[in-house]
């Protein structure tokens, strides 16, 4: 679903359920990972439903499993749409991963070969996923640790087709961008122009740390001024999109976030002076 | 090499370090690999040391961590959700402390009310107690109501140790019990009871009505004291937020 303008938001995280339900926060819509939710009642369900009476809420997934080999769980989708159906959420989003094969799940977002054989099958597992949803998804580009060779399409070139195949739009994750692009030596600039533009509704951007051979993608740092840069590229190209602040890890003080997304706003407004 | 071959070797990777996928992938997928593992590995860690806390407290951080790393080799996620991964932990703790039963137990309970607390809702009892046929009244329970055997003082340890005080000595029980476990406005909860309540409470939570139960407590307990019995357990579930509903058939 477009929306009519730029939106900012942020991830909603326990350390901020007071501030979000006892005042209003500045943001336009808050994300929240759909399996802390997807249980079956107490007090996480009440506090998302509170939060939903306050701002629009984005459900975002890790644990759909979109590259399987063996399908889609039909109990975790029929999960998923029940909180869908409940939550008219603004965006249902999850990964360009693996997670799960015969009944192993590994909590992890696994890379995927960019082979025809995957996007056939992540084409064949997102159409399954939208009609049992009853909505479009968003797919997110992974951060990835792994280049598997042979590829037979780059990254950008698989989104592409697979958007193009299935309908689905985006959630681009710049920070994402810049981890793979240094961990496989790819040039960020030219997967951001190789992307389609016109089916990316939202974005995250985030922090990484340094691993002793990789870039790691830890969601515990504020957004380094490599992510703004590449922010700053991209959201020209762009419609109406909605950008949000990614922090799992080292949680700040809620004002520091908002400070955060304060940059992103500046940069959507095309101020050349932010200082990031 | 097919997708489903890759997933198949990237499981055995973290599963049992199987070195499949580096001979797949060459040698140049070695750092990428570790840090894959060490992700898996750090999100089951941190899972279970979240849903036993009281039990970590109990037996050591050192021993915990055998345990974490006992239990993540015997028992791979299976579930898509994570809050699946703790149900299977208080069985590993059991092969590792087959003469510590309170270890199990203390994890059983950590594991329930972890359960209980995003367990399914129910309505709160809203009835006028005083218009009840008791004659033909079956009672609800509540959803998240669990239960497990109990052969030691561990609701005592549990409750020192989430006081912060120091825990009792483990002592065992003169007769085995039962420990249960339940939601009630918004906070799990927990009570050790004897094997008459467990017993009444199993059997009323079948859907024996209310009734046929006092009348079980009579013949065992004769008149009197069946009933006092009976009346007592009804009202101590009924003070606990133990019952749902009661409906009459």
């Amino acid at each position: 679903m477009p929306i009519s303008r730029h939106a900012f938001g942020l991830g909603l995280r326990k350390p901020h359920y007071a501030e979000f339900l006892d005042h209003r926060v500045a943001v336009d819509f808050v994300e929240v990972i759909s399996e802390n939710f997807m249980v079956d009642g107490g007090r996480p369900r009440e506090i998302l439903r509170d939060v939903r009476a306050r701002y629009p809420v984005a459900l975002h997934g890790v644990s759909m499993s979109i590259g399987s080999a063996d399908g889609l769980d039909p109990a975790y989708l029929a999960r998923l749409r029940a909180l869908v159906d409940e939550i008219d959420p603004l965006f249902v989003s999850d990964h360009l991963c693996w997670t799960r094969i015969e009944g192993f799940n590994s909590h992890d977002l696994l890379p995927l070969p960019y082979t025809v054989e995957a996007l056939d099958l992540v084409c064949a597992n997102i159409g399954r996923a939208q009609d049992a949803l009853g909505r479009t998804m968003l797919i997110e580009n992974p951060s990835s640790y792994l280049d598997i060779a042979p590829a037979e399409m780059t990254e950008w070139e698989f989104l592409a087709v697979m958007c193009a195949r299935t309908g689905c739009d985006l959630l681009l994750d710049v920070n994402n961008i810049f981890v793979s692009a240094t961990n496989h030596g790819f040039d960020p600039l030219a997967y951001l122009d190789g992307v389609p533009h016109d089916r990316i509704r939202q974005i995250h951007l985030a922090g990484h740390s340094q691993g002793s051979e990789l870039l790691i993608d830890t969601h515990d740092q504020p957004v380094p001024t490599s992510v703004w840069d590449l922010y700053a590229h991209v959201l020209p190209r762009l419609g109406s999109v909605a950008t949000m602040i990614e922090r799992d890890d080292a949680i700040p003080p809620l004002h520091e976030l908002l400070a955060e997304l304060a940059v992103a706003r500046r940069i959507a407004a095309g101020d050349a002076r932010v200082a990031v | 090499m097919s997708l489903l071959d890759l997933q198949r070797d990237m499981r055995g990777w973290l599963t049992r370090e199987d070195e499949a996928i580096t001979a797949r992938l060459g040698v140049g997928a070695d750092p990428g690999l570790r840090v894959y593992l060490n992700n898996y590995r750090a999100q089951l860690v941190a899972c279970l040391e979240e849903s036993f806390a009281r039990t970590r407290d109990w037996i050591g951080g050192e021993a915990f961590e055998h345990a974490v790393i006992a239990h993540i080799a015997r028992v791979p996620p299976s579930s898509w959700t994570l809050d699946a991964y703790p149900r299977d932990f208080p069985a590993t703790l059991a092969l590792l402390y087959p003469d510590d039963p309170e270890v199990a137990e203390l994890a059983w309970l950590d594991m329930a009310l972890g359960e209980a607390f995003v367990g399914p809702d129910s309505p709160m009892l809203d009835e006028d107690l005083t218009r009840i046929d008791w004659d033909r009244a079956v009672l609800r329970f509540t959803p998240t109501l669990d239960l497990a055997k109990l052969t030691t003082n561990v609701t005592a340890i549990w409750t020192a140790l989430a006081d912060g005080d120091t825990p009792p000595g483990v002592a065992m029980l003169p007769e085995a019990g039962a420990m249960i476990v339940w939601r009630y406005a918004g906070l799990s909860r927990f009570r050790a009871i004897g094997e008459v309540e467990r017993q009444a409470l199993l059997s009323a939570r079948q859907g024996l009505p209310f009734a046929a139960l006092c009348a079980a407590m009579i013949d065992a307990y004769g008149g009197d004291e069946g009933i006092v019995q009976a009346g007592q357990m009804l009202g101590q579930w009924l003070g606990d937020g133990l019952i749902a509903g009661i409906e009459t058939r």
